[in-house]
């Protein structure tokens, strides 16, 4: 197993994970994942099913318990932080996405300053000031008022997105969050996230099936097989016919597009 | 219940919630007219002047000059007691039935369906049985103490049955509720045809009753009641977040298995403490939750104190039908009312599916 290179050693690392094993009772996922993600990286996380990527995101995120090896956050173990401290640095938009109650849309995105309250006050100017710039980015403005349980998959992801964004943090963890979304939706989010983590150095891990999508804005692709980094780089030099073949089991075309200079990957049939 | 002009899409919700002090004060102002009107309702004919007199005299020196003893005790120890412990007991089960539907994430939760009452009613008959029921322990009683541990213990048998490879399925929840609902109900049967054949006090304990209750029954749930409740309001916006799901809550900084056995064992207290005095009555906690979140929404700084609020008007119109509805002056257990009102409508809640309350 090829150790990771640290990408960005000038920067002290945001996210360091060090020879992770995890997973669920009685099977064992992540075997030995080291990697270390640096201040304003946008990092794709990449897989066949049932590679460990959103196995990944629960560790990092601090839902699942760490077998052994280790998860620091700015700094701290992951499991020696508390969960509202854990989330003012760490936003995570899940798959799980059903919201069991008629919330508005727009309540659903101020939870997302939940982290930042105190049990009776908080800041209700920031707050409202950052609620609305995260419904702004992710054009969540016209859900406002309607209800949750009744807007369509890519909607509901938008709003999850702006409540991660509402968030105000470090770092955003998404597991295929704009998977329900339209073409353009996607496109439209992604710009998003890039120009933050390029201007405000919003560190951004997401999880894609994707692989142009992924090939297109990401800075760094984490490909994983069978719960290990199978690969770990820039998209150029991840996404190669010799390791994409080993890791999907099937036969690839990649072409450097010129126009735009970034490579796409043709699976086929 | 605010502005009523916000259209289908999210009712009449303010954009902060939490609602204004003027509003609470007008809704304290209808329980307490609430409460008058039912007082006047009874086999013992009193006027509403002498009830009016009455409840002014603790403020107005001789307001009362022109009423009768015998009013005046009907008045304030017998009406006026019974609404409060009405008030209370109901407030109790509205309360907890949100709580319960919230946490548990499942509309049909409520202290009733998951059997928690019926756990309380066996811990409370076993205490009489044993002798436990009256004031020790530093003036406590042992019976809410006796109704709270049967609780926790019906809780926790139908969590362990609800489970399914770890996962708490909703409608297996509530299949495991209903059945430890029934076993223990049979216990409670069994003991008190052991114990003595007094038939009308199994009813009671089944059906429900606040037949013959006074003040002492009031103070002895009150803080309970109080307690119970300030620690589930405390929690309101961690239950907006439980509502994402057990995982987004927790990464969003909710420390979702301690919140969980909080309210969970507070709803549970508050509930054995209304059971330890009226018995198991059905239904209020199921129904009310659903007509407030009907009428402002699911979000739980409202959600809550409104449960609360109109669980104990229920309870107190149903108990005040209860005591006056048959012809001859005898009463029907309060609980037989509310599981004939509520019954249809939780078979409504099993068939609609509707879009906005998932199974």
């Amino acid at each position: 197993m090829p150790s990771a290179i640290a990408p960005q050693e000038e920067h002290p690392a945001l996210i360091r994970v060090r020879d992770l094993h995890c997973g669920y009772p009685g099977r064992p996922v992540l075997q030995s994942i080291s990697f270390d993600v640096g201040p304003g990286e946008l990092v794709g996380v990449l897989g066949p099913n049932g590679s460990g990527k959103t196995t990944l995101v629960l560790a990092l995120s601090g839902v699942i318990p760490i077998e052994r090896g280790s998860i620091d956050v700015m700094g701290a173990p992951i499991d020696s932080q508390k969960a509202k401290e854990r989330a003012r640095r760490m936003a995570v938009v899940s798959q799980e996405a059903d919201v069991k109650f008629p919330f508005s849309c727009e309540e659903v995105v101020r939870m997302g300053r939940y982290p930042h309250r105190g049990r009776w006050r908080g800041n209700a100017f920031r707050d409202e000031e950052r609620v609305n710039w995260a419904m702004d980015a992710m054009d969540a403005r016209p859900l406002a008022e309607r209800l949750i349980t009744a807007v369509s998959g890519g909607e509901r992801q938008r709003v999850m997105m702006a409540r991660a964004l509402a968030q105000e943090t470090p770092i955003l963890l998404l597991d295929e969050s704009t998977s329900a979304m339209d073409i353009h939706r996607k496109l439209e989010v992604f710009r998003t996230l890039d120009a933050l983590s390029r201007e405000k150095g919003l560190t951004v891990l997401t999880v894609l099936h994707d692989l142009n999508l992924a090939a297109l804005f990401c800075r760094r692709i984490l490909l994983l097989r069978d719960g290990r980094v199978a690969a770990d780089g820039p998209p150029e030099r991840v996404f190669t016919r010799e390791i994409l073949e080993d890791v999907y089991r099937s036969k690839v075309l990649v072409r450097e597009i010129e126009e735009i200079g970034r490579r796409q990957v043709v699976f086929l049939p | 219940m605010t502005g009523a002009g916000a259209g289908p899409t999210a009712p009449g919700r303010g954009p902060a919630g939490g609602g204004s002090l003027r509003l609470w004060l007008a809704l304290l102002a209808a329980v307490a007219l609430l409460t008058f009107a039912t007082s006047g309702i009874g086999p013992f004919g009193i006027s509403y002047e002498s009830i009016l007199r009455v409840w002014l005299s603790p403020f107005f020196q001789g307001a009362a000059s022109g009423v009768g003893d015998s009013e005046r005790y009907i008045v304030v120890h017998i009406r006026l007691a019974r609404a409060c412990l009405a008030l209370m007991a109901g407030a109790s089960l509205g309360l907890a039935g949100a709580v319960y539907q919230g946490v548990l994430l499942n509309p049909l939760a409520d202290p009733f369906t998951l059997g928690i009452s019926a756990g309380g009613a066996l811990g409370a008959s076993l205490a009489i049985l044993f002798g436990w029921g009256g004031m020790h322990f530093a003036g406590m009683s042992g019976l809410p103490v006796a109704a709270f541990a049967g609780s926790m213990g019906a809780l926790y048998l139908v969590y362990m049955l609800g489970r399914v490879d770890g996962k708490v399925h909703s409608t297996t929840l509530v299949l495991a509720g209903i059945m430890v609902s029934t076993f223990l109900s049979a216990w409670i049967s069994l003991l008190k045809s052991l114990h003595e054949d007094s038939v009308s006090t199994i009813v009671f304990w089944i059906m429900g009753s606040l037949s013959g209750k006074g003040w002492l029954h009031a103070l002895l749930i009150a803080p309970y009641l109080l307690a119970g409740s300030a620690t589930i309001l405390a929690y309101a916006r961690e239950l907006d977040c439980m509502s994402l799901g057990e995982v987004q809550a927790m990464q969003l900084g909710v420390d979702v298995p301690r919140i969980r056995l909080t309210l969970l064992v507070a709803a549970s207290l508050i509930t054995a403490a209304a059971v330890a005095v009226s018995g198991v009555i059905g239904f209020i906690g199921l129904v009310v939750p659903h007509i407030v979140r009907l009428c402002i929404g699911p979000g739980h700084r409202r959600l809550l104190p409104l449960s609360l609020l109109l669980g104990g008007v229920l309870l107190l119109i149903s108990d005040t039908l209860a005591r006056s509805i048959l012809p001859g002056g005898q009463e029907l257990p309060v609980g037989v009312l509310t599981a004939i009102l509520g019954g249809p409508f939780f078979c409504h809640l099993l068939l609609r599916r509707k879009k906005n309350i998932q199974l």
